[in-house]
C-alpha cells in the first residue's frame, strides 16, 4: 500500500489518472487547475503516456474525441469558462458513445468571472450545455483522497457505460493540500471492439453520432441512450451521510460547501442539536430516492451551495414535498460560513 | 489540539512552503491537516497566504473563518488579518519588516526579528524558516522541532536540498530567539 | 482473344450509390483516395475523419475505419487519433468552410506541430452542403446566398489561400495545391495524395494537399462551365503546384 503524502488536489488527481490508466492528456491553460496539465507534461512522457497542450479547449475535448474513438483512456482537465467551450465536443462524445473523463475545478462567474473556487456550473455539468438528449455521469469529491478515488471510479464507469464522466470540483478542492493515500487500482484492460484502430481482419467501425434517417435511426439511438441513462439512475448513485439517523434538520451539500456544512453539523451537535449531512457524490444520476426517505424523518432540509441555488431544484425534487426547503449560498468565489450556517439552523427551532 | 493558522506575506517570502512544512511534520506525527494556498493573480507580487488546519481531529472544513494563530511576515498581512482573528488567538508578527503594533487586545501577540534572524544565518530569504522555529517554540503540540527538519527533507526536491542544512540552521535560530 | 483488365473499381471503395451533386468534384477525389489505399496496400491501416460538410459521410464510402468530427475539428480528432495509433495511417478530409472558417484554429495547429497526419483540402469556394454559402475561399464577386450581391472584398475581406497560409510554418513537410477540373489534372491530384499518404507511412509529417473542386448546383452553372470557372477564375487566384517538399530548416 502507498504511504500517506501531503498532496495538492489537482496533483492527486492527476496521479490517480495516470495510475487509472489514462494514457492520453490533452488540454489548455487555465487558473485554477494547472496543476493538472504541468503534472501530466512532466509525468506522462516517461510513463509511456501522451500529453498535448492543445490550441483551445475546444481542440482539446475534439482530441480527447478522437483518442477515446481509437480507444485509449483519455481525459481534459479545465475550469468554467473552459468548460463551456467544451460543450461542443461533450455532445458528440455523448452522441457517440464515446468514454472519457472530463475535469473541471470551477471557478466563479458568468463571463470570466474570478478564478476562486464556486459551484456554480452545477445546472451546466448536470443538465447538460451540450446540444441533445444526453447525459453525463457527475461525481462531486469532498476532499484530496476522494479526488484520488473518485479519478479512478470516473475512469472505470466512463468504460463501463461509454459515457463522458465529469468530475466536478472547485477551485479550492483543487488548490488544497490533504493527505493522500494514492489509489493502486487494478488495471483490467477493456475491451473496445467500436474503436477505430485500421480494420485489419474485421468490418470498418465507424464511430459517428450523426444519424439522417430521423424515425427508424436517431430516435431508435435515443431510445438507446435514454434505456442507458436509466440504467446508470438505477445503479450508480452514491450519497453520504453525515449524523442522520435521529436528524432533525439536513444540510444538503457537496464538495467545499459540504466541508463547511460538515463543520457546522458538528458544533451544533455538540450543542445537541440533531442536525445531519446528506452529501450527493454523484450529482447525475441525482440520489434522489436516498433524499426523498431521508427528509420523509426531517422537519426542514437547508441546501448550502457557493452558488445562487443551482441543486436546490434537485434538492426540492428529491424532498418532493416531504419537508420544507431553504437555501443558502454564496456567489463569484465567496464561501459560505459554518457560523451563518449555525445561525440559521438555530432559526429553525 | 485545533489550530487555523494563516500564514501571509510577500509572494516570495515562503509562505506556501512554510504552510506545507507545519503540515508534513504535523502529518507524519498523526495529525490531521489541510492547506488551502491563496493562487493566481494573487500571488503575482502581491500578497500570498496560506490557511493551514492542524488538528487532534478529522478536519471538517479546510476554510478558516477566523483563525486561531496568524503569523504575519509583512505589514499588509498583519493588516489583514488582525481583525480577523479568533478571541485569544496568536498574532505573530515579523518585528524586522513591521513597524506597526498590533491593535487587539483579545489576543496575545509575539513579534520576532525574522529577517534579521535569516540574515545573521548567512540567508536573505529564509525569514519564513526563522518564524515557523519561532512558532513551534510557542505551540510545540503542534509538531516537534525533529518532525519540522524531517519536513523539510520530505519536501524539497533533491536538486534544492543543498540549501536544507541552512534553513535548518535558521529555524534553529528562530527557535531559541 | 484475352481479355485485359485495364480497369476497376479500387477495393477500398465501398458499392454505394453517390449523394453527391452530378458534376460534384468531391466524388471523383473519393475515388482518388481509395485508389491510392489500394495501391499503398494502406487500406486496413487507414483511419479516415469525416468533416461537416458535404462529405460528412466519407466513411460510407471509403472501406476502411472511420471517425466522424465536429465541424472544423478534424485537424483536432486526427490529432486525437493519431496519438493514440501512431502507426496507423490518419487522413483528414475536409471543406472549405471547415478548414478554414470554423476549423482554422484547429488547422493551423495541427499544421505548426507537424502532425503525422495527411490533410486533403477540398476547396470549391462554397458551403455546398447548407445551400451555397460564402466560404472563406469564395472569389471576388462571387454571388452565393449569403453574398447576393457578390462578395464584396470592403466589406468581408478576399479569399484565404490555404496552402499559403500553411507554408508560413516551419513544421509541415509537404504542401501542394491541385485541381480536379479536366483528367491531367486528376492525374496529378492523384499524384499529390499517394505522396502525401506516403509521407505519413514513412513518418516524415504533416502533409497538405488542396484540391480546387466543383460545385456546379451551387455555383448555378452547368458542370462543364463549372469546370471551366476553376481553370479561369479559380485557378489565376489559387496557383497550382508544390509549395513545400521536405521540413523546412530553421
Amino acid at each position: 500500500m502507498s504511504k500517506t503524502v501531503l498532496m495538492k488536489g489537482n496533483e492527486a488527481l492527476a496521479e490517480s489518472a495516470i495510475r487509472a490508466g489514462c494514457t492520453h492528456y490533452f488540454g489548455y491553460p487555465i487558473t485554477p487547475q494547472n496543476e493538472i496539465p504541468a503534472y501530466m507534461a512532466k509525468e506522462m512522457p516517461g510513463r509511456g503516456g501522451c500529453f498535448l497542450q492543445a490550441e483551445s479547449e475546444i481542440a482539446a475535448i475534439n482530441m480527447v474525441f478522437g483518442a477515446s474513438g481509437a480507444g485509449a483512456r483519455t481525459m481534459t482537465s479545465t475550469s468554467s469558462p473552459g468548460m463551456s467551450l467544451k460543450q461542443e465536443g461533450l455532445s458528440y462524445l455523448a452522441g457517440a458513445e464515446l468514454p472519457c473523463v472530463v475535469v473541471n475545478m470551477m471557478r466563479g462567474g458568468p463571463g470570466l468571472g474570478g478564478i476562486a473556487g464556486s459551484q456554480a456550473d452545477y445546472f451546466q455539468a448536470t443538465r447538460g450545455g451540450g446540444n441533445g438528449d444526453y447525459r453525463s455521469i457527475v461525481l462531486a469529491p469532498g476532499n484530496v483522497q476522494e479526488l484520488a478515488d473518485l479519478t479512478v471510479d470516473a475512469f472505470e464507469l466512463a468504460d463501463k457505460y461509454r459515457m463522458v464522466v465529469t468530475i466536478l470540483g472547485d477551485g479550492y478542492l483543487g488548490q488544497m493540500s490533504e493527505p493522500v493515500v494514492l489509489p493502486e487500482p487494478t488495471l483490467k484492460s477493456v475491451d473496445k471492439p467500436w474503436a477505430v484502430s485500421g480494420n485489419k481482419g474485421r468490418k470498418p467501425n465507424k464511430v459517428m453520432s450523426l444519424r439522417l434517417s430521423p424515425e427508424d435511426y436517431l430516435e431508435k439511438h435515443n431510445i438507446h441512450l435514454q434505456e442507458l441513462y436509466s440504467g446508470v439512475e438505477n445503479s450508480e448513485t452514491r450519497a453520504e451521510q453525515y449524523m442522520t439517523e435521529d436528524a432533525e434538520y439536513i444540510i444538503v451539500s457537496y464538495g467545499t460547501s459540504s466541508r463547511i456544512s460538515r463543520k457546522a453539523v458538528k458544533a451544533l451537535r455538540e450543542e445537541g442539536v440533531k442536525v445531519g449531512l446528506f452529501r450527493p457524490v454523484t450529482l447525475w444520476p441525482y440520489p434522489m430516492k436516498e433524499l426523498n426517505e431521508l427528509a420523509g424523518k426531517v422537519k426542514k432540509v437547508l441546501t448550502v451551495e457557493m452558488s445562487a441555488g443551482q441543486m436546490l431544484e434537485d434538492v426540492k425534487v428529491a424532498v418532493n414535498g416531504k419537508a420544507d426547503v431553504d437555501f443558502y449560498g454564496k456567489m463569484g468565489g465567496a464561501v459560505p460560513e459554518s457560523a451563518e450556517i449555525i445561525k440559521i439552523i438555530k432559526g429553525y427551532r | 489540539m485545533h489550530e487555523e493558522i494563516v500564514i501571509s506575506g510577500f509572494g516570495g517570502q515562503g509562505v506556501l512552503l512554510a504552510g506545507k512544512l507545519l503540515c508534513i511534520a504535523a502529518m507524519r506525527e498523526g495529525k490531521f491537516v489541510s492547506h488551502i494556498p491563496s493562487y493566481g493573480a494573487e500571488m503575482r507580487g502581491g500578497t500570498a497566504n496560506c490557511k493551514v488546519i492542524i488538528s487532534s481531529e478529522e478536519i471538517s472544513s479546510p476554510v478558516i473563518d477566523q483563525p486561531t494563530i496568524v503569523i504575519a511576515l509583512n505589514t499588509p498581512s498583519m493588516h489583514k488579518f488582525e481583525p480577523r482573528m479568533a478571541e485569544k488567538g496568536l498574532l505573530v508578527y515579523n518585528s524586522s519588516l513591521i513597524l506597526d503594533k498590533p491593535t487587539r487586545s483579545d489576543i496575545s501577540v509575539e513579534s520576532v526579528k525574522a529577517n534579521d534572524i535569516s540574515e545573521a544565518a548567512g540567508s536573505l530569504r529564509a525569514a519564513n524558516m526563522a518564524a515557523l522555529g519561532f512558532l513551534l517554540k510557542l505551540k510545540p503540540e503542534i509538531a516537534s522541532m525533529k518532525s519540522l527538519v524531517d519536513a523539510l527533507d520530505e519536501a524539497i526536491s533533491a536538486r534544492n536540498k543543498m540549501h536544507n542544512p541552512i534553513n535548518v540552521k535558521i529555524m534553529e535560530s528562530g527557535y531559541q530567539s | 482473344m484475352e481479355e485485359k483488365l485495364i480497369y476497376k473499381k479500387p477495393d477500398s471503395l465501398n458499392e454505394l450509390k453517390t449523394h453527391y451533386c452530378p458534376g460534384c468534384g468531391h466524388g471523383i477525389v473519393h475515388k482518388l483516395i481509395a485508389e491510392v489505399m489500394d495501391e499503398l496496400e494502406i487500406r486496413e491501416e487507414s483511419i479516415v475523419v469525416a468533416p461537416v460538410g458535404c462529405s460528412v459521410l466519407i466513411y460510407d464510402y471509403l472501406n476502411c475505419d472511420g471517425i466522424e468530427s465536429a465541424h472544423g475539428r478534424a485537424p483536432a480528432v486526427a490529432t486525437g487519433v493519431k496519438r493514440v495509433h501512431p502507426d496507423k495511417i490518419v487522413i483528414s478530409y475536409q471543406g472549405d468552410g471547415d478548414l478554414l472558417a470554423i476549423g482554422a484554429g484547429e488547422t493551423i495547429h495541427a499544421a505548426n506541430r507537424g502532425e503525422n497526419i495527411t490533410v486533403i483540402f477540398v476547396n470549391n469556394a462554397i458551403y455546398g452542403m447548407t445551400g451555397g454559402q460564402m466560404a472563406p475561399t469564395t472569389m471576388p464577386e462571387q454571388i452565393t446566398k449569403t453574398t447576393p450581391y457578390g462578395r464584396n472584398t470592403d466589406d468581408v475581406g478576399f479569399p484565404i489561400r490555404a496552402c499559403e497560409l500553411v507554408n508560413t510554418l516551419v513544421a509541415p513537410f509537404y504542401i501542394e495545391r491541385t485541381s480536379v477540373h479536366d483528367v491531367k489534372h486528376i492525374i496529378k491530384t492523384k499524384k499529390a495524395i499517394k505522396k502525401a499518404l506516403l509521407n505519413q507511412k514513412e513518418g516524415k509529417g504533416y502533409s497538405f494537399v488542396e484540391v480546387l473542386s466543383t460545385c456546379n448546383v451551387g455555383w448555378g452553372v452547368s458542370p462543364i462551365k463549372a469546370n471551366k470557372w476553376v481553370e479561369t477564375a479559380m485557378i489565376p487566384y489559387y496557383p497550382l503546384g508544390v509549395f513545400r517538399e521536405e521540413k523546412e530548416k530553421v
